[in-house]
């Protein structure tokens, strides 16, 4: 399914689902059999009773993609799905991470955390946990930058987004660079 | 006011609502307190089966046949889990059925209970939909939907899961009759939402694909049939004379003594079939999913052509080929405004083409031989029937066979497991057929393999007095897996030699079924004549060469520069 030398690249898809046992089962089932790549998913309850917002970051090329987004859709309790562009879009993350820390290297540890604007969660005489929140990329510096004092344990959330010009479940949305796949499924 | 019910009688109910009337199943333990409420509704026949796989498969060819959906029972645990190859096949042929399964009680559910399977687990992957119901007072809405999502929109099988104390409990409801309180359910699926309509920019892009195209072909699909755009289809067909060519399962969708008519292409197609899409100019896909068995590899498929691809399912889409102009809809409507716009045209060229390529290529030809062929049981099948019949399939080379020799001339007149490719649907699938369509002659052409999987229904279709024929084509052997190990393994013939058949005549005799055996190719006529002659089911047990191969072959994921058409001599003429 993915060939046409098109790219591989991550993308950001968000499903309005039912609020029943089972769906998220029924969600991850399908990705599997189809063999569709999850990098990051995020659960959690929407702005209407009985409905949840799935976010999940899908790593493919355009066509992969498509069809993740129509396999999404052909599901029962799956009531849209979308898929966002990253520059109309707020996208975050929570992290808290573990790092190894010693009287020599704590402060420098605590000057990294300010510049990210991010916080000490928690302090023992041998680490330090951090929270941060950003983008992916803001996690990954952030990471990448603390390694060499030794990273013991990293929690992420996974990605959850919204469109900046606040999409709402009946508004009418317009001009904004959004692939509904419900209705591009007319064509 | 109002009523009380438990919840077996609302399951009951709901049924007799949706028009339900046979209900193929086999009872256990976590199911009974349904079955025990069957005698208040005399109106549901129920249809005892041997197996589960049995029932599963006669719903699907019930559900076929009639174009409603077909409805099974079946206990929990074993019972759940023998309707899978059953469940599956209808998933992969989206065929409408639904699935009825006992499950444990609710405080045992997780437990490891007996009997005890994850059935909504097991059959998420291979179902349109499935539901553990927990509240009886939910199941007259989750029947409702559950018959909405199978027979709408790219059908499917649905299965709900019963516990037993659901089934027993019971429940008031504020209404003064059933009648009421289920008319007024309303049909609660903000998710689903199967776009019928197609969009019309797109069918002008399509119209006009078609009207510039010189070396136009069709190819229909399943969608035909489940679409009943028959007339639709046949319609455009000559409107603008395009041939047609039918994929496995839309082999009946359009009639095979049409001039139009250029049949199945693919693996095992009409080689001038599987030309003509090479050469075509614009694919018109109706109805079809671009399968491997026709596609080969992909990006070899029909590179010359535009593609217009018409389908009620969006995920069809693009998934196997990228198309020109898309239309998702139901291809009865869709036709329907799409004929209209389309201009009268002849193609004078491209159909003398065609003839030539059938002329050059004839595929259809059965060649000259002493022996039995299994090709010439089915071309006098044909012509003793006149077509008149519903023909079901099992698997294997019988079945290409059956799909090749047949001139199906109505529709929905070829019945066979296209997508999961069941070995063992010939029994059970032809029994439902048989239910669904009592006054039609349905003839299963069945393997001696896939026959012997199933034949346990044989006493169900006694006991319920279905006048099925079958044509056992038996080659003592699974043939087709043979064919490959012929072609593809070096003549290494590993575990496919069947040395101890049973005697199907007297196998039949014991199923008290009136049975034949046909040896020689001057039997055929007379044993096919004396079969639809008697008023019952009948065995023919036809004992053909195990050496012979299906002819044209295009093998796996190949293009048509691997085509191989039928050598001038059988090869088990030069083995010997
Ligand atoms: C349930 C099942 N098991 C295995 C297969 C693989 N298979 C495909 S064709 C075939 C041989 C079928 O033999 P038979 O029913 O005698 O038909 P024939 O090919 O000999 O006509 C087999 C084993 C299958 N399709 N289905
Ligand atoms: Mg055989």
């Amino acid at each position: 399914m993915t060939t046409n030398g098109s790219t591989v690249q991550n993308h950001t898809i968000t499903a309005l689902v039912r609020d029943k046992p089972g769906v998220l089962n029924r969600v991850s089932s399908m990705f599997r059999r189809r063999g569709f790549n999850i990098v990051s998913l995020a659960v959690g309850h929407s702005e209407e009773p009985d409905l949840s917002r799935m976010t999940f970051v899908v790593e493919g090329d355009k066509r992969t993609i498509e069809q993740v987004n129509k396999h999404l859709h052909k599901l029962i309790d799956v009531i849209r799905v979308s898929e966002v562009s990253s520059d109309n879009v707020v996208s975050r993350e929570l992290a808290l991470i573990k790092i190894r820390a010693t009287s020599e290297t704590r402060s420098e540890i605590i000057q990294i955390v300010e510049i990210f604007n991010a916080k000490i969660a928690g302090v023992s005489p041998d680490h330090l946990i951090v929270e941060v929140t950003g983008d992916q990329d803001k996690i990954e510096s952030l990471l990448g930058l603390v390694k060499r004092f030794g990273v013991m344990e990293v929690m992420r959330t996974g990605t959850i987004v919204m469109e900046r010009w606040l999409g709402h479940l009946h508004d009418q949305q317009s001009g904004a660079k959004r692939r509904n796949w419900g209705e591009a499924a007319s064509v | 006011m109002g009523i009380r019910m438990n919840g077996s009688q609302l399951l009951c109910e709901s049924l007799v609502r949706e028009g339900v009337v046979e209900i193929f199943g086999l009872p256990g333990g976590a199911i009974l307190p349904l079955y025990q409420t069957l005698p208040e509704y005399p109106q549901l026949r129920h249809i005892l089966t041997r197996h589960e796989q049995g029932a599963a498969h006669a719903a699907d060819g019930y559900a076929r046949v009639t174009g409603k959906v077909g409805v099974c029972w079946a206990t929990s645990g074993p019972g759940a889990t023998n309707l899978i190859t059953g469940i599956a096949t209808a998933q992969m042929d989206s065929v409408p059925i639904v699935a009825v399964v006992g499950q444990v009680a609710r405080a045992s559910i997780g437990t490891d209970a007996f009997q005890e399977t994850d059935t909504t687990g097991i059959t998420l992957p291979i179902t349109k939909h499935n539901t553990l119901v927990m509240d009886p007072a939910e199941i007259p809405q989750v029947v409702k939907e559950a018959f909405h999502i199978a027979g709408t929109g790219r059908p499917g099988p649905v299965v709900i899961d019963v516990p037993k104390d659901v089934q027993t409990e019971e429940v008031e409801l504020p209404y003064d009759s059933f009648d009421e309180f289920y008319n007024a359910l309303e049909i609660d699926l903000p998710g689903y939402k199967p776009n019928l309509k197609g969009h019309n920019s797109q069918i002008r892009k399509a119209v006009k694909l078609i009207d510039e195209a010189e070396q136009p072909v069709i190819l229909a699909g399943h969608g035909i049939i489940f679409s009943g755009a028959y007339d639709e289809l046949r319609e455009l067909a000559e409107k603008a004379q395009i041939p047609v060519i039918t994929t496995l399962l839309g082999i009946s969708s359009f009639p095979d003594d049409h001039i139009l008519c250029v049949g199945m292409p693919g693996m095992h197609g009409m080689a001038y079939a599987s030309i003509a899409i090479e050469e075509a100019d614009l694919l018109i896909a109706l109805g079809m999913r671009f399968d491997d068995r026709i596609t080969g590899k992909p990006s070899a498929f029909a590179r010359k052509s535009k593609k217009i691809h018409i389908d009620i399912d969006p995920s069809e889409i693009g998934k196997n080929i990228e198309v020109d102009v898309p239309i998702v809809g139901d291809l009865k409507r869709v036709l329907t405004k799409l004929n209209p716009q389309v201009k009268e045209t002849t193609h004078t060229d491209w159909l003398q083409r065609i003839e030539e390529l059938k002329a050059e290529h004839p595929s259809h030809v059965i060649r000259d031989a002493n022996q039995l062929l299994p090709q010439l049981i089915v071309k006098e099948l044909s012509e003793v029937t006149g077509g008149d019949a519903v023909v079901v399939t099992g698997v294997g080379q019988h079945q290409m066979w059956a799909a090749q020799h047949f001139t199906y001339k109505y529709p929905c007149t070829f019945i066979t497991s296209g997508g999961s490719g069941a070995m063992g649907y010939e029994v059970p699938g032809a029994m439902g057929v048989q239910v669904g369509v009592p006054d039609k002659a349905v003839w299963s052409v069945a393997g001696d393999g896939g026959f012997q999987m199933t034949m346990c229904e044989l006493a169900t279709i006694v006991e319920n007095r279905l006048p099925v024929k079958f044509a056992i084509i038996n080659n003592n052997v699974l043939g087709m897996v043979h064919q490959w190990q012929e072609f593809f393994y070096d003549k290494s013939y590993v575990a496919t030699a069947y040395t101890a058949n049973p005697d199907f005549v007297k196998l039949a005799d014991a199923f008290g079924i009136k049975a034949m055996r046909v040896t020689d190719k001057v039997q055929v006529r007379g044993a096919i004549e004396e079969a639809m002659a008697h008023d019952g089911p009948v065995v023919i047990d036809f004992v053909v060469e195990e050496e012979e191969r299906v002819y044209p072959m295009i093998k796996a994921g190949g293009t048509i520069e691997d085509l191989v058409e039928e050598p001038d001599f059988a090869p088990w003429e030069v083995a010997r």
